[in-house]
């Protein structure tokens, strides 16, 4: 389903991998590996198409991602670094926004039952920067419950969440990859990836 | 489509409704700016009458400059604007709606106050009618054209100040249509109609070309 070939990709005058090859198939799990400065955020933000890569393609479903443009978008999660939610925000209006732009189903009983999956009752009506660091990053997470998209590529999604939630997003991911989802991700936890397929990219090598 | 621009616009007036000093900021720079010249002038009616329109246009721009460089970098900042971008949802609408957003927060006010500004540069009735038609016009362009430069200057260090050497070159038709256009209706014969026309026409041409503009920008700021 995804496909990359001979992908090289420079930031400034660094090579960070070149000639790297990998296909993620439907209902796998890819976890890319590597030291740090290896190029790993790089790889997935290169795939999500927000940097464009030096050289080689990348395929979804056989077509150029560059070319599908928001087709490729609207199967696409991507959880980054940053949470991408406004702090003076509630969690609640931080969701429904992101699911309206998402093209997710955006009805109130969805939104509120994923905040209280995620174990955010009680906090729905704060700004999310009243918010502690996990806390913020839990709210973020809860755009994977409404997220119907096919593809997810999360980027140390693990960092800052207590047991509780870590366990949570497991389930989460191997729910997505026993689904027929796809999930590419970094993590430098040792945390066991039961689901489905997993297979190992090893970068900086 | 539609759902998604109301969306946003309505995120953006939540988000300043709950930091107002933004917003209060920019008005009272403008009415200070304002101000500052019949201080500095003297008050001879005659004096302001000639100064009024220019005066006026020159401290809206760059009141409308002062708001452009958070226009595009808070949703940086916290990632929203990543987001945005891996939508499926067209980009220029995206910024179209924060442009609104934007003008509705910073232009519109100036619209509204210019009676004000008008009366303390002792302009007639019809004149001020001319100014707020004029900003009405006018201001939505420099929201618009701004944007393309604050997406082109968006996470650089310094870049408030090249964002205004980009920018304000580019504002020079709307001052002189602006401004001529109050000028022309204070005398009686003559017709404003072709500066108002002309402003028109920058409008449109601004909310076609801006939007993809910017969104280009964006794409090659955030690599």
């Amino acid at each position: 389903m995804l496909q990359a070939t001979q992908l090289e990709c420079r930031r400034g005058d660094r090579l960070l991998f070149s000639g790297l090859d990998f296909e993620v198939d439907a209902g796998t799990l890819l976890h890319v590996r590597g030291r740090n400065g290896s190029g790993k955020t790089t790889l997935l933000r290169t795939l999500c198409g927000l940097y464009s890569q030096d050289s080689g393609e990348i395929r979804w479903k056989g077509v150029p991602t560059r070319r599908l443009a928001e087709d490729y978008r609207r199967e696409l999660m991507y959880f980054g670094h940053l949470n991408g939610i406004k702090g003076d925000l509630t969690g609640i209006e931080n969701l429904r926004l992101s699911a309206t732009l998402d093209g997710d189903a955006a009805d109130s009983d969805a939104i509120w039952e994923a905040l209280g999956r995620i174990g955010l009752f009680g906090f729905e009506d704060l700004p999310t920067r009243m918010l502690s660091q996990g806390q913020k990053k839990r709210v973020a997470l809860a755009r994977l419950i409404l997220s119907r998209a096919p593809l997810w590529i999360l980027d140390e999604p693990f960092t800052a969440l207590d047991m509780d939630a870590v366990d949570l997003l497991q389930g989460l991911i191997a729910d997505h990859v026993a689904g027929g989802g796809m999930t590419v991700l970094t993590t430098h936890q040792a945390v066991p990836l039961t689901s489905g397929q997993a297979r190992h990219l090893d970068l900086g090598r | 489509m539609l759902r998604v621009f109301w969306s946003l616009l309505h995120r953006d007036l939540l988000l300043a409704m709950r930091r107002r000093t933004d917003v209060l900021t920019t008005l009272f720079f403008f009415v200070i700016v304002v101000s500052l010249f019949p201080l500095g002038v003297g008050t001879e009616t005659q004096t302001l009458r000639i100064l009024g329109p220019g005066v006026v246009w020159v401290a809206a721009l760059l009141a409308s400059m002062l708001a452009l460089e958070r226009l595009f970098a808070a949703d940086y900042e916290d990632g929203t604007l990543e987001q945005m971008l891996l939508t499926d949802q067209p980009l220029p609408l995206l910024v179209l709606a924060k442009v609104t957003a934007h003008w509705l927060l910073t232009g519109l006010p100036l619209v509204l106050i210019a009676p004000l500004v008008g009366m303390q540069y002792r302009l007639s009735d019809t004149e001020i009618g001319v100014m707020m038609l004029a900003l009405l016009l006018g201001t939505p362009v420099l929201s618009l054209i701004g944007a393309i430069g604050a997406a082109l200057t968006l996470g650089l260090r310094g870049g408030g100040i090249l964002l205004s050497l980009l920018i304000l070159p580019l504002y020079i038709p709307v001052l002189v249509y602006g401004a001529g256009a109050v000028e022309v209706s204070a005398v009686d014969l003559a017709d404003t109609r072709p500066y108002l026309m002309l402003l028109g026409a920058f409008l449109l041409s601004a909310l076609a070309l801006a939007p993809p503009a910017s969104s280009v920008a964006l794409r090659i700021s955030i690599q």
